[in-house]
């Protein structure tokens, strides 16, 4: 006979578990807080995935060549790809995929800030895998050892992917600045109007993210947005003077004595306009997803009543 | 509600990596019917030649052990240690042992 474990009991196995580093799986007892905070970001990483094709999907059909137009494709649909994955492991903690679909389309949760900025020049498919896929990864790898085991797997294969991304845009900002005067300076453009943005995408400081510290406790994150953000700058400034860049950040210099680069302040205003919905293209992207799911309604009710007749003509035999 | 609305079931996706390799879960996604899923999988699992074969079984038919009866289930191979090689000291010049 098998009785219901006490919720203590079921507590006390889900810390140890915590503890040892092991990780959760869907089937587990966890506490609802837990799977709350699991279902919210996981949810809003696979929306930014599916929005995030939104920005670049915008050049595929004026790439500059053949070779470009095939590698923007390949990329784009690998975001959609990631959505999936993402949508799949947010699944296993009971939320229906039309659930998920609906409380993006009525803009109930969110998908990352840095996707309502448009793609005002080519340049900027170049400055997004570099510098926009670039602060992904960051935030990514250690997301790969998180303590729910769907996400965990769910990450590996996207950062597996990603470095994909960050390296096709670095070769293509590359081969601009190779180019001419005016190449080279939309790439600077690109550079600067993305930079603090991109910056923002590690979310507010630590005294400013009251979430931050119940996740690190429960394995979920495993680094603090401040931590990242530095790591992202110390990585991204010598990449800037490989490629010829200027980063627009007066503030921004070695400093010796912490071993890290300093750096200014985003505009934390401007971050929570973007989040409340008052960025440059929120409304654009969320009528353009709702269009291309009103629109790709009939291909999936085609495909449903396809595969009743088929099921109907099996039983019938 | 809208016919598109109805979820589509379910299905886990199964790659072998490549030939001597056994088929290795790999994730999950909706599909209407089997063949369907086969065409997903590919797309969203095999896109950098990850696999030469590829399983979709329907999630809902799958038997799983309860992770609640964990000890119960595995408990009877806890004390045979005898099941492994390492149980039996054997002098370390004999060869090929």
């Amino acid at each position: 006979m098998t009785t219901i474990p006490a919720e203590p009991d079921l507590q006390a196995a889900f810390d140890a578990t915590i503890d040892r580093h092991d990780r959760i799986e869907p089937r587990d007892w966890m506490p609802d807080a837990y799977r709350k905070t699991l279902v919210r970001q996981i949810a809003q990483h696979a929306h930014s995935e599916i929005i995030g094709m939104q920005p670049e999907g915008n050049w595929i059909g004026r790439a500059p060549s053949l070779r470009r137009k095939a590698i923007l494709l390949a990329k784009v649909q690998d975001e959609a790809g990631h959505g999936l994955y993402l949508y799949s492991a947010c699944e296993t903690l009971g939320v229906s995929r039309a659930e998920l679909t609906e409380l993006l389309l009525s803009g109930r949760q969110k998908y990352s800030s840095i996707f309502n900025y448009p793609t005002l020049s080519y340049a900027d498919v170049g400055t997004i895998g570099w510098l926009v896929d670039g602060a992904a990864i960051c935030n990514q790898v250690p997301l790969c050892r998180t303590s729910y085991g769907p996400y965990g797997r769910a990450m590996i294969r996207i950062c597996k992917e990603e470095s994909f991304h960050q390296r096709q845009g670095y070769e293509l900002l590359m081969t601009m600045m190779r180019g001419t005067d005016e190449q080279r300076a939309m790439v600077q453009e690109s550079v600067n109007r993305f930079w603090w943005p991109v910056l923002m995408m590690f979310g507010p400081p630590d005294a400013q993210s009251p979430n931050s510290a119940q996740s690190m406790a429960w394995g979920i994150k495993r680094n603090s947005n401040d931590e990242l953000r530095q790591k992202f700058v110390d990585m991204t400034v010598p990449q800037a003077e490989a490629l010829g860049v200027t980063l627009p950040d007066p503030g921004l210099r070695w400093n010796e004595e912490r071993g890290h680069y300093d750096f200014g302040e985003p505009d934390w205003q401007e971050f929570a306009a973007v989040i409340r919905g008052d960025g440059p293209c929120n409304a654009q992207r969320l009528a353009h997803r709702r269009a291309a799911h009103e629109e790709g309604a009939w291909v999936r009710e085609a495909a449903t009543a396809f595969a009743a007749r088929e099921a109907a003509l099996r039983d019938s035999r | 509600m809208s016919a598109d609305r109805r979820e589509w079931p379910l299905y886990e996706v199964f790659v072998r990596g490549k030939r001597g390799l056994n088929h290795v879960h790999v994730g999950s996604l909706h599909a209407p019917d089997d063949t369907m899923a086969l065409r997903h999988a590919r797309d969203v699992y095999t896109r950098r030649n990850e696999g030469v074969s590829i399983w979709v079984v329907r999630a809902d038919a799958i038997t799983a052990s309860s992770p609640d009866e964990k000890d119960p289930l595995f408990g009877p191979n806890g004390d045979k240690v005898y099941r492994h090689p390492t149980f039996y000291d054997i002098p370390d010049d004999v060869p090929h042992m």
